[in-house]
């Protein structure tokens, strides 16, 4: 068990007040080793799970369907795809930047769940960060689902009050006479930042251009850089 | 309503702290309480309002406590019982009421993944004249609903300039509670960062809301 995975979902909660998991601070080998949360909630879904399918209600088959849906099919990659066809194509990237959701049906990419979608370009002069401070919109079919941080307290309580101070504590510093616009996804718009091309990428191709976006760089809470590791996927 | 949800601009959150390599799901229960809520939406007992309106419900303190996924399952219990799809006692005991009739899923597995296609989801067919143009100045309402609602406290009562006409969409704060799509504009509003928090923001920086007709009067 890893204490820091431990303070890192304590902190993403956002709690000021003591989690009952901090009474249980033994390790565990099993599946509910990285919860703050109570045990019992491994119980009690499994037990609302099997109601639902006994009345009916449920197809477990479309459970598992869903989970494996969003666990191995959608992710940042669809996003990253997009991004780079913007790059190289100057046509797309206006379609884009003009109706995203239709841009991106041209690549396949239909949201799931019919959502709207708005692109933002990022540039020298200006960055443009997403951030959804009552609940957690985010343009899952594009880039997966939203991280814990994305949905912390911390970042939807801050990102709109201190845009710069949160960018440079993920290491990204913005100089001064940069624009930030951050977007409160308060409405059925997603959004979805088009990242600056990073310099040095002119002689790469579309396919290994997407290798370098990363959800991040899409949130707007990180650039692309020429090569990156430990992909934060 | 001023909930706990309701959280731009708070201090004392702590840090942002990105986990590298994070998984979709920490646990096998959360992928499970997505799949519920998802697979249940089918069923069409209660509309996305209603349903960010419930996690807003949970009370402060135990909103806090709780992980992301925590929440939805709370949502989900009490939206199950409150549309009478099930009853509290059969959550108790994890077991159908005798008697019960049984349903046939609305959601089948061969439809998970398909995309919806059509109208996207908020938006209304219904023809509105928006009551605000582009570059037009703003001000947000102070309203204070108990009810649910998608303008933040942060910017009520604050000057913007319209920045970008949506279209038309369903109203949240009367759709939530089943009193009506009343369908309206909604726009990309810009606020200055200096018009919402002072002279700490830096004057080139902005926050943009997307706010409907009925969030704006004329400044």
């Amino acid at each position: 068990m890893s204490t820091t995975r431990r303070d890192f979902l304590a902190a993403a909660v956002g709690a000021a007040a003591q989690s009952p998991a901090s009474a249980h601070e033994h390790d565990h080998d099993h599946e509910h080793d990285h919860q703050v949360v109570p045990s019992d909630l491994t119980l009690r879904v499994k037990s609302l799970e099997s109601l639902l399918v006994e009345k009916g209600l449920v197809d477990p088959a479309a459970l598992d369907a869903l989970v494996d849906t969003y666990e191995h099919k959608v992710g940042p990659r669809n996003g990253a795809r997009v991004i780079a066809r913007a790059w190289v194509d100057p046509g797309y990237k206006q379609r884009l930047l003009a109706d995203a959701r239709a841009a991106v049906a041209e690549l396949g990419y239909n949201s799931i769940q019919s959502e709207n979608l708005v692109a933002l370009e990022n540039g020298p002069k200006l960055h443009n960060l997403v951030v959804c401070t009552l609940c957690s919109c985010y343009p899952s079919w594009l880039i997966g689902l939203p991280p814990v941080w994305y949905k912390s307290a911390a970042y939807r309580s801050r990102a709109v009050i201190d845009p710069r101070g949160v960018l440079r504590e993920l290491g990204l510093e913005l100089a001064e006479d940069v624009e930030v616009r951050v977007w409160d996804s308060t409405a059925e718009l997603r959004y979805i930042v088009v990242p600056e091309r990073p310099s040095g990428s002119e002689s790469l191709g579309e396919q290994a251009l997407t290798e370098l976006v990363t959800r991040d760089s899409m949130i707007g809470v990180a650039k692309v850089a020429m090569s990156h590791t430990g992909d934060r996927k | 309503m001023n909930g706990p949800h309701d959280m731009g601009g708070l201090h004392g959150m702590g840090p942002v702290r990105i986990e590298k390599n994070e998984p979709v799901f920490h646990a096998r229960w959360e992928g499970r309480v997505y799949a519920l809520s998802i697979a249940i939406r089918a069923w069409n007992k209660w509309n996305i309002d209603t349903g960010r309106h419930h996690i807003e419900l949970i009370p402060a303190a135990e909103y806090f406590r709780m992980s992301y996924y925590e929440r939805w399952f709370v949502r989900l219990v009490d939206l199950l019982v409150e549309t009478g799809l099930v009853t509290r006692e059969e959550v108790a005991r994890g077991k159908r009421a005798r008697g019960s009739p049984k349903a046939v899923p609305a959601l089948p597995a061969a439809q998970v993944g398909s995309p919806s296609g059509g109208r996207a989801v908020g938006r209304s067919d219904a023809q509105v004249a928006p009551r605000y143009r582009v570059g037009q100045r703003v001000r947000a309402r102070t309203i204070n609903p108990a009810g649910h609602t998608r303008l933040p406290r942060y910017a009520r009562g604050r000057l913007g300039t319209i920045h970008r006409d949506h279209g038309v969409f369903v109203f949240p704060d009367t759709n939530a509670h089943n009193q009506g799509e009343k369908p309206q504009h909604v726009y990309s509003v810009r606020f200055a960062a200096r018009e919402l928090w002072g002279d700490q923001a830096s004057p080139r920086d902005s926050v943009h809301l997307d706010m409907w007709d009925d969030y704006l009067e004329p400044a």
